[in-house]
């Protein structure tokens, strides 16, 4: 089996370049100081709510949340990650209604006219802590 | 010193140029120089329940913004946009759109009824702000080095050393990308999405969260129009789609047609 250097893999591929790395570092940062300043001594997991709409890749950020932990208290922790469906209301009709695209018409007038409630969501919701 | 993650390592930084000068500060990117070996056996059976039980350890509850820190700041350059009433537009687009033609051409035209001064984003290179400087406008270089999109915190530094005078135009040229800065948040006043007839005219239905968080979108290059395959009522019908309240300007930074529009809405603004 080959053993990937997950840095290496990263620089090589320039998976550095991507936004979920700057977010993961951002989570990661968030996570620690929350849990420093509750006198913690480890981060075991985080729980993280995610938007449909953000435009950021699951599995990227899934991808990148390990190399973001290196080195920190949260070396190692678990990442649990809830998606939030997007969801608009229709400024024709007033239809609430979910999707997880951007550019879909009101389900039940057909209009592209929304107004979008939620979805872009990136909210770090709790850690847990030793 | 990374001052978000506190990583500690020194990867290829973040550099502020201007025209004749070397660089001389910068910030971070997010590589650690060490290694670690990422070995998994996946061998373990799966007889056990997958629920999250946090038996051990006890849970704060964060409800906190991810990029919060980002955010934060980006309201702080915004307060301080909207004090000295500089104009701060975010210009965003895939490479090669034209934002930089576009840029040169509104500061030429329009240089004696406006100050501009400009923070040019790129992962390398001094070569747009060097067109800048070459058309007499205040400007800066940010080297992103790997990164993809430029933060509030590298405005907040750029606009620094700009000096940004009042009651004037700030344009940060983002880095070309049409995915990853629509979540960054630089204080600017509002993002103007920058695409040209050549890219096609489904662009907004691809790359649709940039449309959607975007006020103003440019459709430059109209002048190739009759040459390529690009139906301009279907790309503001698609545009419209994923954004009710855009804002349209169709115009040629080359031959400098439609570029009036334009320039009477940068007017209109900067008064108010």
């Amino acid at each position: 089996m080959e053993i990937i250097d997950l840095n290496n893999f990263l620089q090589r591929f320039k998976l550095n370049t991507m936004h979920e790395m700057s977010i993961a570092m951002n989570l990661v940062d968030l996570a620690v100081q929350t849990a420093k300043q509750n006198d913690a001594q480890k981060i075991n997991s985080m729980v993280l709510e995610m938007g449909s709409l953000t435009g950021v890749v699951r599995e990227a950020l899934e991808f990148c949340f390990e190399s973001a932990c290196k080195g920190t208290i949260a070396e190692g922790a678990k990442l649990e990650i809830i998606n939030i469906p997007g969801n608009a209301v229709c400024e024709h009709c007033g239809h609430r209604f979910s999707g997880d695209q951007v550019a879909v018409p009101c389900p039940k007038c057909n209009e592209y006219v929304f107004n979008i409630q939620g979805g872009r969501e990136l909210k770090l919701k709790s850690v847990n802590v030793d | 010193m990374c001052d978000t993650c506190g990583c500690g390592q020194s990867g290829q930084p973040v550099t502020f140029t201007k025209p004749g000068e070397h660089s001389h500060s910068h910030l971070h990117t997010h590589n650690d120089g060490h290694s670690h070996d990422h070995h998994h056996d996946h061998e373990h059976d799966h007889d056990h329940s997958h629920s999250h039980d946090h038996d051990h350890g006890r849970t704060i509850e964060v409800e906190q913004d991810v990029l919060s820190k980002n955010n934060l700041l980006a309201e702080r350059n915004r307060g301080y946009f909207e004090a000295k009433n500089i104009l701060a537009l975010n210009l965003v687009s895939s490479p090669g759109s034209g934002k930089t033609t576009l840029l040169e051409k509104t500061i030429t035209n329009l240089k004696n009824e406006i100050d501009f001064s400009v923070i040019e984003g790129d992962q390398q290179t001094m070569q747009d702000a060097n067109r800048i400087d070459a058309v007499g406008c205040p400007v800066i270089q940010v080297n992103t080095g790997n990164g993809c999109h430029l933060d509030a915190e590298m405005i907040n530094r750029a606009m620094k050393e700009l000096q940004v005078k009042d009651n004037s135009v700030l344009m940060i040229e983002n880095v070309g990308n049409l995915v990853c800065p629509s979540l960054f948040d630089l204080g600017e006043a509002s993002k103007v999405v920058i695409i040209s007839v050549t890219e096609g005219d489904d662009k907004p239905l691809k790359y649709p969260t940039m449309f959607s968080v975007s006020d103003i979108c440019i459709i430059n290059k109209i002048d190739l129009a009759p040459y390529v395959d690009f139906d301009m009522k279907k790309c503001k019908e698609y545009a419209l789609q994923v954004n009710t309240k855009l804002q349209f300007f169709e115009l040629s930074a080359g031959t400098g047609e439609g570029m009036e529009k334009w320039y009477q809405w940068l007017k209109e603004k900067i008064k108010k």
